[in-house]
This record gives structure tokens, C-alpha cells and sequence, in this order.
């Protein structure tokens, strides 16, 4: 067990390094140099050679990385090309309206998911199961970005009954503004995790104790929530992890359809404004917690089912 | 449908055909499988026959008033430039479609070919290719798209290279899996006992068996694929206008809300039908051929 921890958390350090690794040669493998890059078009002479000096670009490779890995353990992403502010603390300023968005959307996603997929899995042959189906499908597959602007069209601009645009001030004007866009995140997962409780729940529901408890006479609902839930979670609490990443993917979209402040709206506009020590910034940051999430789902999977433990 | 010709070049002539009749014949029975291959036929033929059916010509301004309501003249209405929204609908799959297909054809190869490596090479070889793939999976994916983009300049061929990019680390891991399963099969241990290569096992024995489940799984990406190009270029970083492309439509359209509720309507619709279309076809053709095949995700 400790060692299986042990080993899940030494391959997350080695995939953070790696992907650090990885951007240090994008930036470097780019066509002309690094200085022009991260400075943009912009750049004086003045400033291209105060970079290169900051940036030891005159030094070895290998000095060279281990200085960017030196100052990333220091907290220092590089500066915003035009405020000339530290990247961090622009990428963290932003990262909260990010969270607070990806976290409501994926609660909301399962709190009406699980109910749904086990109800689905105890009424396995009714009509509603099989239209609920198609629906579940089609949920899944459309873009979230599609779903947002539609959602945008109807309640925001023709009802007028929710805010379009920004964040809101306060916890109540935060709140509202968060359902339109929380909803074009969720409604997928939706679809998705449901299908999931579904198809563990039919798995479990078939297995030997289940039918000893139901022999006992114990009610059907009670057999679902105490003896067959806890098990059929587990393939979703995987797939929460490594879903962090398709959330942040979608908040991207999301954001700027509805002019959120965010990380996502942050990549967007550097990548348009071409301010790469930004755009890297928010790579760098936007990783590392995906794999914080995905080692931790990991972890919490292990703990609940050793079986999980075996195959890494 | 890729599995259905794969499966046909491997068999002789009279099996490849009855495999290929009993595919139809399951997908006939499979509802959603029928309406699926049936929008992908007509989202496909849409885009290739799109010059012969557009009634105006897409990237000309002002054929009609700006921003008017769907009429017999503008079957989809026109958009702020007074350009026919129908005819650009129609011309803008094309590019979705090519960065789909291309996209997912390369990294279908080089998907397969560094799976193979992973699966056959050495422990090192293995080990260290996957932790590029689960380093690769680690990056969001449009935020990795973007960050190419910055780099790269937006483009079709950077559209294509980044979509392929995103893609490989799975099939190279599926691969990877099924190889090695196979590698301790027994039939493969009689064939290296009888003296065969390296090289001949895995083209012979080893790739063949790999290849459909993958190509399931590729068509079961295409939905996400035409998703995320119609994203990127909604967010600009795709084609650049006037070329119309669904996403640069749903864009136009986004920009305009406020004015007329038509060109965003328009835009979105052909994006969920063709993601709707592939995806059903998708789960059909998967649910026909190894019903167990995402599980090993």
C-alpha cells in the first residue's frame, strides 16, 4: 500500500519535470531566438539584450535548465512581456475564477449524475431509460462551446432571465452569473458519469452478495445506496481525476463566450497578444494540477479498492 | 468506415465480404447506428459536393442584406458582411473534416508505431515512452493546442499537427497494452520458437491484431476531433477569414447575437450534427465489434 503511494507519487514528480523539460525545448526548439520569442515582436534591441543576460542564454544547455528549474522551484514563471509583473502572480490571480467555475460545474454534474445513473441501471428496460439514453449520448458528443453559445442565445439574450457576460460581484450577483456557464460545463459530464454509474451499477447488481442481500429481502433502493454505490463510484472518482483536464480544457471556451475573467480567457488573450512567458505560465500551471488531481484520484482509488493498486 | 475495409484487405475475398455483410446487417438493427451513419453521409456528401450545392458564393460580402432571417433566397439568413450563411455552412465542413481526417490518420500511425516500439522494446524503452504519453495526457489539451499555436502561428497544418499530437499518447497506449498481451501468447512463442524475427512477428502477427480495435477507437474520436478544431477556430486560432469553417460561422454569428439570433443558430447546427452523426455511428460500430474495448482506458 505505502509503497504503492510512494511509487504513484515519484511518477507524478517525474511527469511534472518532464513536461517542465518539455516546454524549456518548445520555447528553444521554436525557429529564431528564445529572447525575440518570449519579448514578441515588440522587443527593443535594449530589451532582447537585458533578456539574454537574465536569461543565461549564453551558458550551456544544461546550465541553462537547471537555472529555469532553480527558478521555478522559487516560484518564478518569468514576466508578463507588456506589465512587465511577475507571470505567477497574474496566472494565480486568475486561477480562482477558474476553479470556483470547473468545481460548481462538475459538483452539480454529479450530484444529478449519480442519482440518475443508478436509477437508470435499477429501470433498465422502461422507454424513459431508452430516450434518457439517446439523450445521454447526445449530450456527451456536442461541444460544450456550442452548448454555451446556445445557452447564451436563449436565456441570456432572448429570455433575458440570466446575465450573458462577466463574473459578477459578491456572492449572490457571483452566483448567477456562474449558472449558464456551469451549465454548458456540466451537462455533459452529466451524460457521461451517469453512463458510468450505470454500466458498474448493472455489473454489480449481478454479482453473489447482492443477490444474498436481496434474499434476505432487504429493500431494492437500500441495496443500491449501501451495498452496490460504494463500489460503483469507483470507476468515477478515476475519471473525475483525470477529467480535470478536459474541464480546464472546456473552461477555455466557456470564459470566453461568456467574458469570464480565468485562466482559459488568460491563455487566449496571450496567445492573440502573442506574450509567451504567459502562455507557458498557464501551461505549466494548468499541468500541475492536473497531475495533482489524477495522482490524488489515483491515491483515494487505491485506498477504496486494492485491486486498483496492482496494475500502475 | 475504416474498420469495415481493414477487416476486408486482411481476410481472404468470400470472408471480408461476409464479415462486411454482417456488419451492415448488425448496424441495420442498431436505430441510433442508422441514424448516425445516416447524418455522417449526409454531412460528408455536403462537404463534397459542397460547390455544386452552395447558392451563392460563400466568401463574397454583401449578396443580401445584412443580418436577414432564413428566406427562400438565404436558406440559413446571411450574417453581419451579408454573406449567405447557408452556402458557408456548407463550404465550412470541408476544413473539419480534412483536419479530422488528417489529423487522426497520422496519429493513428504514429500512434501504432510507437505502441509497437513500447510494446516489443526493451522495459526502458517501454517505461520511458509511456511517461511522455501520461506526460502529454497531463497537459490540458486545447491549453496545450493554444501554446502550439502561439508558437507555431495559426494555420491548417498547425490545426492538424496539434490535433494529431493530442491523439497519439492514447492509441500509443492501447497499443502499447494489446502488444504486450500478445507477446506472451502462446501462438507468438511458437513462432519465435520456429526461428521468425522480431520484424515478421509484429508486422505478421503482432500489428493485425492490433489495428481494429484502434481503428474503432479512432472513430470514435472523430466527434471530439471536428469539436475541438470547430473550438480553436471559434477562438480564431484555426483558418483565417474569410475561408468558412463552422467554427469562424458560430464565431461570426456569437459577435452578433445581440442583432439577429440566425447566424449563431446556423453556425452551431452543422457542429452537432456532424458530432451527433459520428458519435452515434461510433457507438454502434463499437458496441458490433468489442463492446469491452473503452474499459481499457
Amino acid at each position: 500500500m505505502w509503497f504503492y503511494f510512494l511509487k504513484r507519487i515519484v511518477l507524478a514528480v517525474a511527469i511534472i519535470m518532464i513536461a517542465v523539460t518539455l516546454l524549456f525545448f518548445m520555447i528553444h526548439a521554436v525557429p529564431g531566438d528564445p529572447a525575440a520569442i518570449l519579448l514578441g515582436p515588440r522587443a527593443t534591441p535594449e530589451m532582447k539584450a537585458q533578456l539574454y543576460e537574465q536569461m543565461g542564454l549564453d551558458k550551456p544547455l544544461v546550465v541553462q535548465i537547471a537555472i529555469f528549474f532553480g527558478g521555478l522551484l522559487q516560484g518564478d514563471l518569468g514576466y508578463d512581456v507588456f506589465s512587465q509583473r511577475p507571470v505567477a502572480d497574474i496566472v494565480f490571480e486568475q486561477l480562482p475564477y477558474t476553479i470556483e467555475l470547473i468545481l460548481v460545474s462538475i459538483s452539480w454534474a454529479v450530484a444529478v449524475a449519480v442519482p440518475l445513473g443508478c436509477y437508470s441501471a435499477m429501470r433498465r428496460n422502461s422507454v424513459v431509460n431508452q430516450v434518457a439514453g439517446v439523450l445521454t449520448i447526445a449530450t456527451i458528443a456536442i461541444p460544450s462551446f456550442v452548448m454555451a453559445v446556445y445557452a447564451l442565445l436563449i436565456f441570456a439574450v432572448i429570455l433575458r432571465w440570466l446575465p450573458a457576460i462577466g463574473a459578477g460581484d459578491g456572492f449572490w450577483e457571483g452566483s448567477i452569473h456562474l449558472i449558464l456557464p456551469a451549465f454548458a460545463i456540466g451537462i455533459g459530464w452529466v451524460g457521461y458519469i451517469s453512463r458510468l454509474v450505470r454500466a458498474s451499477m448493472l455489473e454489480i447488481l449481478g454479482e453473489n452478495h447482492i443477490r444474498m442481500a436481496r434474499s434476505f429481502g432487504i429493500s431494492e433502493w437500500h441495496i443500491v445506496a449501501h451495498y452496490a454505490l460504494p463500489l460503483a463510484i469507483l470507476p468515477t472518482v478515476t475519471i473525475l481525476g483525470v477529467g480535470i483536464a478536459s474541464l480546464l480544457s472546456s473552461a477555455v471556451f466557456i470564459e470566453v463566450v461568456f467574458a469570464r475573467p480565468g485562466i482559459g480567457a488568460l491563455i487566449v488573450d496571450a496567445v492573440n497578444t502573442r506574450n509567451y512567458p504567459i502562455v507557458m505560465g498557464t501551461v505549466l500551471v494548468t499541468s500541475f494540477l492536473v497531475v495533482v488531481a489524477t495522482t490524488l484520484s489515483d491515491l483515494v482509488a487505491a485506498a477504496l479498492d486494492p485491486r486498483t493498486r496492482e496494475n500502475l | 468506415m475504416p474498420s469495415v475495409e481493414a477487416s476486408h484487405s486482411e481476410a481472404n475475398e468470400g470472408e471480408g465480404l461476409g464479415v462486411l455483410r454482417s456488419v451492415v446487417q448488425q448496424l441495420r438493427n442498431n436505430r441510433l447506428g442508422v441514424l448516425g451513419v445516416a447524418l455522417v453521409i449526409f454531412v460528408v456528401a455536403s462537404a463534397l459536393f459542397a460547390p455544386l450545392i452552395i447558392t451563392h458564393d460563400p466568401i463574397r460580402i454583401m449578396v443580401g442584406p445584412r443580418l436577414a432571417a432564413p428566406s427562400l433566397d438565404f436558406l440559413l439568413g446571411t450574417d453581419q458582411l451579408g454573406r449567405d450563411t447557408f452556402s458557408r455552412t456548407i463550404m465550412g465542413g470541408r476544413i473539419p473534416l480534412l483536419v479530422a481526417f488528417a489529423s487522426l490518420g497520422s496519429a493513428l500511425a504514429v500512434g501504432l508505431l510507437l505502441g509497437l516500439i513500447a510494446g516489443i522494446g526493451p522495459r526502458w524503452l517501454d517505461n520511458l515512452l509511456l511517461l511522455v504519453f501520461d506526460t502529454k495526457r497531463s497537459i490540458p489539451s486545447i491549453i496545450f493546442a493554444l501554446a502550439m499555436i502561439a508558437l507555431l502561428g495559426p494555420s491548417l497544418a498547425t490545426l492538424i499537427f496539434v490535433i494529431a499530437i493530442g491523439s497519439v499518447p492514447i492509441y500509443g497506449r492501447v497499443v502499447r497494452t494489446q502488444t504486450r498481451a500478445l507477446r506472451n501468447s502462446e501462438y507468438i512463442a511458437a513462432e519465435r520458437s520456429m526461428g521468425a524475427s522480431t520484424t515478421r512477428i509484429v508486422a505478421v502477427h503482432v500489428a493485425p491484431n492490433v489495428i481494429g480495435p484502434l481503428l474503432i477507437l479512432v472513430s470514435m474520436d472523430i466527434p471530439a476531433v471536428i469539436a475541438v478544431e470547430a473550438g480553436l477556430s471559434f477562438l480564431g486560432m484555426g483558418v483565417r477569414p474569410p475561408t468558412p469553417d463552422w467554427g469562424v460561422i458560430l464565431n461570426d454569428g456569437y459577435a452578433s447575437i445581440n442583432q439577429s439570433p440566425w447566424p449563431v443558430i446556423a453556425g452551431g447546427i452543422p457542429i452537432v450534427l456532424a458530432t451527433l452523426g459520428f458519435t452515434f455511428l461510433g457507438e454502434a460500430l463499437r458496441d458490433i465489434f468489442d463492446p469491452k474495448l473503452r474499459k481499457d482506458l
